[in-house]
């Protein structure tokens, strides 16, 4: 609802709101006010210039000019409304229906469609006037057809992506009849696009048909539109060249209105689909009263990277929500660190923030965010461009990562170019020699290829080869494997740690599954509503009982493996997340733990150093009597 | 006694020479209330086989049976071939539809098994909803507002309003939070003992696999390679490729260790 609100306080759609409305009120109003009286022909006023009386002058029969614009707006509109709603619905039948109708119809209406969109518009409106002769239904049928295949174009576009959809698919296997899988499934899944192409197109439409009067094929006298006034008045140009004034500012503005309105909705549509958030809400809160400086890990001389008091903060609907907060974490040179923890607990923000790629509109702040012997808070521009050549980073969906349009090696080739400035043949070479290296079979070949012609796992592996060629210390991976099965996702993990081992290069690699982290890294970093809750050597995993947080061993309890007992559940965590806009006090985990008492309610367990070598953010951690023991 | 039988299914892509076989003369059989498990890489034909027992897709040759009739041919009326046969897809944010609320989308599902009175209707989608341990006031949410195990919870109940004989499930936990996962497990686990579903339950991790089914069919390039008791299957296998696969599961007895860069080129 919010962001209806804000689409209705946009200037330009209040504008055009404004007008469209007004020349709606007027289309009903004017021919009833009006209407004789602009017709009434007054002997002894012809062709008069503009008077006080007659404020755009008079035509030849000394009718009223300004009454007879107002009072056109009915026809006007009218014809045009009618015509473009004819067409939508010409056009979405004919462009929606073959997406219940099965392959082959869809294709067949798709030739029809693509056939009719090339026929000339101006050809087919001077057939429908020879066919019918010169008047309004013509005008009308003439616009019809050349608006039905642009609106047929449109609907079967967005009809096919729901063609494909799989709830369409379980409602054929529920036998849901066609005509309901288009009314109810098909429909409502387009409509708002078409509905924002019928506004825009009433505004052409208006002038299609303007232009059809203004040529005579269109409204005949008696009758009269903006454009028929047009033609009249243009006869009587030299007598009294205000005559055209009225009709020619009328439907340009109401062209204009309907125009503005439907791209301010489109616009809308757009944003809605990226999931825009809107402008500044005040300023962000800073870094939250945390750990202090000294809460962290202490860093060594090795430290690749430290980070201390991480938080970022996105505007929300209700003011700023912060997803990641007071995020501390080392990783020392070489070092293999992964971050687990569901969906949603801040693994992404933290990794974007940390290579400097967070979103539009988020705020980062940090006590500390050193790489290497660079503060990368102090660094701007061109100097922090120059430190993170030093980053490569991996993304969870290669298919968007990669550029459709690029062949794969150009795209590889870039790094060192636009990083080093290594000539192009070099930079090729380059680029074959890295997808030669994560074992891309006939690299040359593959390098010529455009990403969508590799299968999944092979473009992650010419990510990885990506983010090595600029030969970084630090390697960031976000959810490299989850879009992978196991098989694939296991060979890139192989990748991952061989390149890494030759390399020298550090990684910090994120997975919601532990378990496919408790193999590739040295440590792991267990993140929860956004902050770190625990940071655990990986031996510890093979351990449970070492385990310190009550949601890392809830997490890993909750992995089926092939010797987990069929007869018992697995285990769960039951509830939900919390919500990052509505944070409660306390530790985060305090509504799904167990354990929680007053004290894990009120107030937030700082992250300090545990017996198990690791870190550990809880009042009660749980391998105490184990140690005792 | 079998629920589905599918008897030397091939499925071709294209025509002529470049045609691509997705599937190649697979025999699966699925016992009444039984759950036999489908395991193998992505582009093993796992999906192509669950589409065309699910009726989505026409085989190139072979059969299809449940409960004994063909549901593969097109004289089957589609509201028989529902109450036959359902699936639940790996992705509960692209199987529902966005302007369709819970309720009406199980309700839908239950007008199938020709419950004509909206009332009774509104009644079987609270009972269902219950049933996959959902509250009742879901029923007014629509997709968008609910998390992704809640929404593969919704997928299953609509599925059940048909009470098909047999259900497809392909890759249901694949796009689910290891945590989340766990939890949908445990329901169709349930569900199972509760209702005596026969199932073929599709994925790419043995783990998973194992946890549900009975017996276990391993699919590599199209084909059948092993087919047996789950516990066999996964503890001594006979192909060399169920055994890339048993291996391929990661496990948290691994960690730490170099398992990972050992074993394989
Ligand atoms: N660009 C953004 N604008 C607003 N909120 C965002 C943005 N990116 C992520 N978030 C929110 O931050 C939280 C953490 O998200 P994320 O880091 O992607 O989690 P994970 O990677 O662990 O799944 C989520 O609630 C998400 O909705
Ligand atoms: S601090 Fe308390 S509520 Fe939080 S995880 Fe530890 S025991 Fe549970
Ligand atoms: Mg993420």
């Amino acid at each position: 609802m919010t962001a209806r609100a804000r689409l209705f306080r946009a200037p330009m759609t209040i504008a055009s709101l404004v007008l469209v409305c007004l020349f709606g009120i007027l289309a009903v109003v004017a021919p009833i006010l009006w209407g004789e009286e602009a017709l009434t022909a007054r002997p002894t006023e012809l062709l008069q210039g503009p008077s006080a009386e007659h404020l755009l002058g008079t035509d030849n029969l000394g009718r009223d000019l300004l009454l007879r614009t107002l009072v056109a707006t009915r026809l006007s509109l009218g014809l045009a409304v009618l015509a473009t709603l004819l067409a939508a619905v010409a056009g979405v039948l004919v462009g929606g229906l073959p997406a219940v109708l099965g392959g082959r119809v869809q294709r067949t209406f798709g030739a029809v469609i693509n056939t009719w969109l090339a026929f000339p518009v101006l050809l087919l409106a001077m057939l429908v006037a020879i066919l019918l002769g010169a008047g309004t239904t013509t005008a009308v049928l003439a616009l019809v057809l050349t608006m039905t295949p642009s609106f047929a174009r449109l609907a079967q576009t967005l009809a096919s992506r729901v063609g494909g959809s799989e709830y369409l698919a379980a409602a054929r296997m529920l036998g849901v009849s066609r005509r309901r899988q288009f009314t109810r499934y098909v429909l409502p899944n387009i409509a708002e696009p078409v509905i924002v192409n019928v506004t825009i197109s009433i505004g052409g439409g208006l002038l299609a048909l303007s232009s059809l009067s203004f040529l005579g094929v269109g409204v005949q006298p008696p009758d009269y539109d903006w454009g028929r006034l047009l033609k009249d008045g243009f006869a009587q140009v030299y007598n009294s060249p205000t005559a055209v004034i009225g009709p020619a500012v009328a439907v340009v503005l109401a062209g204009v209105a309907f125009g503005a309105l439907g791209e301010s909705l489109a616009g809308h549509l757009r944003g809605q689909d990226h999931g825009h958030t809107g402008g500044r809400r005040g300023p962000a809160p800073g870094p939250g009263p945390g750990s202090g400086p000294d809460g962290g890990q202490p860093s060594t001389p090795d430290t690749l990277l430290e980070v201390d008091g991480l938080s970022v903060a996105f505007p929300g609907e209700h003011g700023w929500v912060r997803p990641v907060r007071d995020v501390s974490l080392t990783i020392r040179a070489g070092e293999i660190v992964g971050v687990a923890g569901e969906s949603g607990s801040g693994k992404s923000v933290t990794m974007m923030a940390i290579a400097q790629l967070s979103a539009p509109g988020a705020e980062v702040a940090a006590r500390t965010l050193r790489f290497g012997d660079e503060d990368l808070t102090l660094l701007r521009g061109r100097a922090l461009r120059g430190a993170l050549t030093g980053v490569g980073v991996v993304f969870q969906d290669s298919l968007t990562a990669l550029n459709p349009a690029m062949r794969v090696g150009a795209q590889l080739a870039e790094v060192p170019r636009t990083q080093r400035g290594v000539a192009r043949r070099q930079a090729n070479r380059d680029a074959v020699a890295a997808l030669d290296a994560v074992a891309i079979p006939d690299p040359a070949r593959r390098a010529g290829q455009f990403p969508h012609e590799l299968s999944g796992g092979m473009r992650q592996r010419a990510l990885i080869a990506m983010s090595q060629i600029g030969r970084p210390s630090l390697i960031i991976a976000d959810e490299p494997t989850t879009a992978l099965d196991v098989t694939v996702a296991r060979r890139v993990m192989r990748l991952l740690r061989r390149e890494c081992d030759r390399t020298g290069a550090a990684v910090l690699v994120s997975s919601h599954d532990i378990a496919v982290l408790g193999e590739l890294c040295q440590r792991v970093l267990v993140m929860y509503a956004g902050r770190v809750v625990e940071d655990v050597p990986v031996d510890a995993l093979r351990d449970p009982a070492r385990l310190a947080h009550p949601y890392t061993r809830a997490l890993v309890a909750a992995l089926p493996d092939l010797d987990s007992d069929r007869d018992a559940p697995l285990a769960t965590i039951p509830g939900e997340p919390p919500d990052p806009a509505d944070p409660a006090p306390g530790c985060g985990f305090a509504a799904r733990c167990a354990l929680a008492t007053d004290r894990c309610r009120a107030e937030v367990p700082e992250l300090t150093g545990h017996r198990h070598g690791g870190r550990v953010a809880c009042w009660h951690p749980q391998d105490r009597e184990v140690v005792r023991s | 006694m079998s629920a589905l039988d599918v008897t030397d299914l091939t499925v071709r892509f294209g025509r002529g020479a470049g045609a691509l076989v997705a599937v190649d003369g697979v025999n699966l059989r699925v016992e009444s209330g039984g759950v036999l498990g489908l395991v193998g890489e992505s582009g093993s034909g796992k999906s192509t086989i669950a589409r065309v027992v699910a009726g989505l897709r026409r085989p190139s040759a072979g059969t299809v049976t449940v409960d004994g009739r063909d549901v593969t041919g097109r004289r089957l009326p589609a509201r028989e071939r529902a109450r036959l046969i359902q699936m639940i897809f790996q992705d509960p944010y692209s199987s529902l539809n966005p302007r369709m609320t819970v309720g009406e989308t199980i309700e839908e599902a239950l007008a199938a098994r020709e419950e004509q009175d909206a009332a009774a209707r509104r009644a079987g989608a609270r009972e269902l909803l219950d049933l996959v341990r959902l509250k009742a006031t879901v029923a007014q949410a629509y997709p968008r507002q609910l998390s992704g195990g809640m929404r593969q919870r919704v997928a299953i109940a609509r599925c059940l309003a048909v009470k098909p004989k047999v259900i497809v499930a392909d890759e249901i936990t694949s796009a689910l939070d290891a945590s989340v996962q766990g939890s949908v497990l445990n329901l169709l686990r349930d569900l199972r003992a509760e209702l005596g579903l026969s199932m073929l339950f599709i994925s790419h991790n043995l783990a998973v696999v194992r946890y549900l089914a009975d017996r276990i069919a391993v699919m590599h390039h199209g084909r059948i390679v092993e087919e047996g008791p789950s516990d066999e299957i996964v503890h001594a296998p006979r192909h060399e490729y169920t055994a890339t696969l048993v291996g391929a599961v990661p496990s948290l007895d691994n960690a730490g260790t170099d398992v990972l860069t050992r074993d394989e080129p």
